[in-house]
């Protein structure tokens, strides 16, 4: 059953998001967007927008250096476990604060207001429901788990991030999650849940963050496409250079 | 010098008559359906008035074009680059659905649905946003014809400009219409502001068109468009502009709003510019010189240097020649009477006005003065000083004299053309009055009043010698080398869209009348999908479920 939950399982999560992904991007480059509701309604989303988003931002960087980098690594320059604890709890407990509330300012602005209600789909909704429980998840284990320490102390670092790299790594070791408590192994299911929906989703748009914007020159250029209408340009014919 | 070529409009406001049938008829083009309802990538408003969106010319709220910066640098006024990133989440600046309005429909069943009743029923106004009731308070042109203006046009931001001086009283009333649509600048803030880089000015005639594919809908360029002529589709969640009707353009026809134009006020030409001189013209640090500057900018066709160069720049010998021939050319730079909008915003428009004369001939005829006479004209452009301001504020960044210039040549050629219709002798000290010589005027006067459509119109087809492979005249067509018989991994029709073409069209047309494979006789009917909106499911869409028998 561990090996079901914590292998078979997240590889086939993995294998949608990526396969998923490249579909979607070579079949659907016109639905990649992120869908803004802004036209309809900025009251709500001009608070709970950023502070999802900075939030989740917050939450993500926290989860790569939690997973990615090893205990090892943090002990060999020197960071403490106390001091490293007390600074992922702590950035960990504001990132997760400013995503949760975000989403509860957005989620309410989706249900409340009309316009955007109507234009939310039902692929929008399934990812709200796993996005939510995921985060809550993610606050249960660092409230409960890491500062009131429900259920005994757990060292993540020394589980579930081992475990990850290692199913990073093609060799996954299911006996790792099958020991962590119950809600990282809850919290690591659904989020896996959510990297298979992904690619279907609106979240698609996290891929096209326009870092590019930053060097790129201020306008751009393009000469027409080759393809001059809806031919395909022929194999063998070149289109006459000026 | 870097020579370009670039696509531009002039629209000379004295024959507009306000009708609309370039709004209507762009849109019935371009922009009819779900998710464009509120899109007018033309609109006419009346000025004074709000224009559309409401005050979307007041920069200091909305933030849109260029400024220069303290050490005269250009920046684009709603911040760089990453100011753009760190407000990427919930833009400061874009318009709400409010400020243009919220497009409705009538349930117009009820007309045709109601019972024998006492009271003839009424078709209420639902909005095509959220479905529901809705109080129809705004929309693309409320206030036309000055309708409701001594409630509204006060907020006119440009006549806030000059509202010191002006009450707008109903005596002291003007009027005219300005059609606008999008301006293809030369140096487009919309562009710059995309964070995706999915804006892009097309290196042959300079159109200015949204990459459908890699827009990703971070609405940026809405705010960074100070004419506010981005819009943003809220069904699809990209953004969507004037297009220049490019099909047609490439094909050498006119754009939908120019071919239908009733006053045929609209001219389309070419312009050459040097493209290495657009950042230091639009960095001209005095508001007053940006139109100079931009005049500054264009090259002169005839000269045989820029001949030379333009050739070196990959332009096409007939393009240059149809640069030759511009009336664009002819308005902008001989006779010098068509004005840019809005100079100061500094993206170095190319959609230019020739400002109304007629607020000015209103006023005299009203007096029941001779309102075809010089002296009369030129003491009433004088004296008139808040429609000239208006226009002013306009055109030329509040700087009176180039548009006192342009009047009195407007009203130049009114009085020395009506000696000549009259059988009079021309007087020859009327051009002379505004630095003209007769053959001028009269030039100017066949191009503004009697130019026919391949003089209106001197679009040069892209690269004639591709003009055969062009969607227009595809008289090569092997089934295969469309989307109709476009078979990739999931079989028919899946794959990378094909673009919107004439024969896409005739495709449909043979898929609906075909009596084999494409309409099977045993299948019932099938859907459209290529006209249904996504909205629910039209019988037919799904095969008949089976009953249990």
């Amino acid at each position: 059953m561990n090996e079901f939950l914590f292998v078979v399982v997240p590889y086939i999560c993995l294998t949608t998001f990526v396969v998923g992904h490249l579909w979607r991007y070579r079949y659907d480059k016109f639905g990649w967007t992120t869908r803004s509701s802004q036209l309809y309604e900025n009251r709500l989303l001009r608070i709970g927008s950023p502070l999802f988003h900075f939030g989740m931002l917050g939450v993500v960087g926290g989860h790569i250096i939690g997973l990615l980098v090893p205990q090892s690594w943090t002990d060999a320059v020197g960071i403490s476990e106390h001091s490293y604890h007390v600074v992922a709890v702590t950035g960990g407990l504001l990132a997760g604060a400013a995503a949760l509330v975000g989403m509860v300012i957005l989620i309410y602005r989706r249900r409340t207001v009309g316009p955007v209600f109507s234009a939310t789909t039902r692929m929008d909704k399934v990812m709200y429901a796993f996005l939510a429980v995921v985060i809550a998840l993610g606050m249960w284990n660092t409230i409960a788990g890491s500062i009131m320490t429900v259920g005994g102390e757990y060292n993540y670092r020394e589980g579930v991030s081992v475990w990850y790299r290692s199913f990073l790594a093609f060799q996954p070791d299911a006996s790792l999650m099958a020991t962590a408590p119950l809600g990282f192994q809850l919290h690591a299911l659904f989020a896996f849940g959510l990297f298979a929906l992904w690619p279907f989703t609106r979240l698609v748009h996290v891929f096209s963050a326009p870092v590019g914007y930053l060097t790129r020159p201020y306008i751009v250029y393009r000469t027409r496409d080759d393809q001059l209408g809806s031919h395909r340009p022929r194999r063998g014919w070149d289109r006459i250079s000026q | 010098m870097r020579v370009m070529a670039q696509m531009a409009m002039v629209m000379n406001l004295d024959k507009c008559i306000g009708c609309h049938t370039c709004s209507v008829t762009c849109k019935q083009a371009w922009t009819n359906r779900t998710g464009t309802e509120y899109i007018w990538f033309n609109n006419v408003e009346t000025r004074p008035g709000l224009g559309y969106p409401r005050t979307y010319e007041d920069q200091e709220k909305w933030k849109g074009g260029w400024e220069l910066n303290k050490r005269g640098r250009l920046v684009l006024k709603g911040g760089g680059r990453f100011k753009k990133l760190l407000t990427i989440f919930s833009n400061p600046k874009l318009p709400s659905i409010g400020e243009y309005y919220e497009p409705w429909t009538y349930d117009y069943s009820t007309l045709t649905d109601a019972p024998a009743q006492e009271h003839t029923p009424v078709a209420r106004p639902k909005s095509l946003i959220s479905g529901k009731d809705m109080k129809i308070e705004w929309s693309a042109n409320w206030d036309d014809d000055l309708g409701g203006s001594t409630a509204t046009a006060h907020r006119d931001p440009m006549l806030k400009k000059i509202s010191d001086k002006v009450k707008f009283e109903f005596e002291q009333t003007f009027m005219f219409y300005l059609p606008r649509i999008c301006e293809h600048c030369l140096n487009p803030s919309c562009a710059a502001s995309c964070p995706s880089g999915a804006i892009y000015k097309r290196a042959e005639d300079g159109i200015v068109l949204v990459d459908q594919d890699k827009c990703r809908g971070w609405r940026m360029c809405v705010s960074g468009c100070p004419y506010k002529k981005i819009y943003f589709n809220h069904k699809t969640g990209k953004a969507e502009k004037c297009t220049f009707c490019f099909p047609r353009i490439e094909v050498g026809l006119p754009t939908v709003c120019s071919e239908t134009c009733v006053g045929r006020l609209r001219y389309i030409g070419l312009m050459l510019y040097d493209a290495d001189k657009v950042l230091e013209a639009a960095s001209t640090e005095d508001d007053h010189g940006l139109y100079e500057a931009q005049r500054e900018v264009f090259l002169d066709p005839f000269d045989p240097d820029v001949m030379r160069e333009a050739e070196k720049a990959g332009i096409a010998r007939d393009w240059i020649e149809a640069a030759q021939r511009s009336p664009i050319y002819a308005l902008i730079n001989t006779y010098r009477v068509a004005l840019p909008l809005h100079p100061e915003y500094r993206t170095m428009p190319m959609v230019w006005y020739i400002p109304p004369l007629s607020p000015v001939v209103d006023v005299v005829q009203e007096t029941g003065e001779d309102a075809e006479d010089k002296g009369n004209l030129f003491a009433a452009i004088d004296a008139l000083r808040i429609p000239i301001e208006y226009l002013a504020e306009l055109f030329t960044a509040g700087d009176v004299g180039p548009v006192d210039a342009v009047l009195k040549k407007l009203a130049a050629m009114r009085c020395y053309m009506r000696d000549i219709n009259m059988g009079r002798d021309p007087d020859g000290a009327i051009p002379a009055a505004v630095g003209m010589s007769e053959e001028d005027m009269y030039d100017m006067y066949r191009l503004l009043a009697i130019a026919k459509y391949d003089e209106r119109y001197v679009i040069p087809p892209a690269h004639a010698e591709q003009a055969h492979s062009l969607e227009e005249l595809a008289t090569e067509c092997s089934v295969s080398a469309y989307g109709g018989g476009q078979q990739d991994l999931f079989g028919e029709g899946s794959g990378a869209p094909t673009p919107i073409a004439v024969e896409n069209f005739q495709m449909l047309q043979d898929r609906q009348t075909a009596d084999t494979l494409a309409s099977p006789t045993d299948k019932g009917a099938r859907v459209n999908l290529l006209n249904w909106d996504g909205k629910g499911s039209p019988p037919g869409l799904f095969p008949p479920r089976k009953t249990d028998s």
